[in-house]
């Protein structure tokens, strides 16, 4: 009795979900905040999904996203060296801020769900489902790259009158990791994650 | 509207007051026990409501509120360019961007972080006092308020991120460089600060309220 009932996260009336059909959302009939909405072949998409961002992360991470050049002196800059540079000025809570929610946070989103979609793909549980997954979702709101990525686009405005602005090879890395990353979690069916913990 | 209401008032019943709790993870109903205890599903802790929604959530505001006051008025910016420097506010960025006939751009960083950080504040203040003070007013606009002030909130961190990259960018030394001013930190603390707020505050108590006064 009690595995059909849901109860609304925003307004905490119960509900009797029977079978939502795909494509289609239940919504609480008092606030209208969605809760749950079923989603299409979801383990296998969002894994491939996952496996294409962890390409993107690796490119986007590596290579120099933007180059600053006046007159003959040239500065690439990647992720890393830009979050160095904030603690070499001592500006210390910004950059493990930023480090967190651009670089920590999306490894660990991937990580996870790696962790979680591949065996369950092969038929199998994974071992720690359950904190593996509550970690992910707690998480969630912390990764922050499609701001990071207006953020790159707004200073490289706001640099082109003072020097030339040479995008590079991580710039189009991270455009594509904003939307494979998005992909990622709208094609998850959160609800069947959990479901495959209680058989576990 | 008016038959929604009535429909509620034969069919409501919250988990509450089903002596239920729902985990706020996995969403699974347990059995209320009197003691905390953990989701027998996904093992987060489960609580009927969130501990001192409406304290922990003032609180922070508040901070957030004394934060905001310097993240505006220090620099965020020194900007050095052949030999001269110039510390710019949040603000001073945003009027260079509309003097230099970047508009889009003005708006886009004004929205990011001077709107949207007092939008929250000030939601979070009305949602607060409408718990506080039993307002019955508007349930469901309340709710959708608060889901408001959950979606937009993160973006405030934009002007973070645009500092980050021009200060990471532009140290050819005398002729050009960006170093972070104290302002900035402030302005990052209030984004963090304003986010826990939106998490710690409890919509189910908006909602409690209505219920209580059906009775």
């Amino acid at each position: 009795m009690t595995e059909h009932l849901i109860a609304c996260h925003a307004c905490d009336l119960l509900h009797r979900v029977g079978d939502v059909p795909l494509g289609g959302s239940a919504c609480c009939s008092r606030c209208g905040t969605p809760l749950y909405r079923p989603k299409r072949d979801s383990i296998n998409r969002s894994l491939a999904f996952t496996m294409a961002g962890v390409i993107f992360y690796l490119i986007a991470n590596t290579h120099p996203f933007l180059g600053f050049q006046i007159g003959s002196q040239l500065r690439e800059t990647t992720l890393a060296t830009g979050i160095f540079q904030l603690y070499q000025q001592d500006m210390f809570i910004i950059a493990t801020l930023v480090l967190f929610t651009v670089v920590i946070v999306p490894a660990i989103h991937l990580l996870s769900m790696l962790y979680i979609l591949v065996p369950l793909r092969a038929k199998m549980t994974p071992t720690f489902l359950a904190p593996v997954f509550r970690l992910y979702l707690m998480l969630k709101p912390w990764g922050m790259l499609e701001i990071f990525m207006l953020g790159i686009l707004v200073s490289a405005i706001k640099l082109v009158k003072m020097a030339t602005i040479i995008p590079g090879v991580a710039l189009f890395a991270f455009m594509a990791l904003i939307f494979v990353l998005s992909a990622m979690t709208v094609t998850l069916d959160e609800h069947l994650i959990w479901k495959k913990t209680e058989y576990s | 509207m008016e038959k929604n209401r009535v429909l509620l008032k034969f069919h409501s019943m919250t988990a509450k007051k089903a002596g239920l709790v729902s985990c706020h993870r996995c969403h699974l109903l347990s059995k209320l026990s009197s003691r905390k205890g953990k989701c027998p599903r996904c093992g987060a802790i489960i609580r009927s409501r969130k501990p001192e929604s409406i304290a922990r959530t003032w609180a922070l505001i508040i901070a957030a509120c004394i934060f905001y006051i310097p993240a505006n008025i220090l620099p965020v910016t020194y900007t050095t360019s052949i030999g001269m420097v110039q510390p710019d506010t949040i603000m001073s960025g945003v009027i260079y961007f509309i003097h230099s006939g970047s508009w889009p751009v003005a708006l886009i960083i004004f929205i990011a972080s001077v709107f949207v950080p007092l939008l929250k504040l000030l939601i979070l203040i009305i949602l607060l006092l409408s718990v506080q003070f039993r307002w019955q007013w508007r349930p469901v606009d309340r709710t959708r308020l608060y889901h408001l002030t959950e979606a937009i909130g993160r973006w405030s961190m934009l002007d973070i991120f645009v500092i980050t990259v021009l200060v990471a960018l532009v140290h050819l030394g005398a002729l050009a460089n960006i170093a972070a001013g104290q302002g900035a930190l402030f302005f990052a603390i209030v984004v963090v600060i304003t986010m826990f707020a939106a998490e710690s505050f409890d919509p189910r108590l908006i909602w409690d309220n209505i219920e209580n006064t059906d009775d």
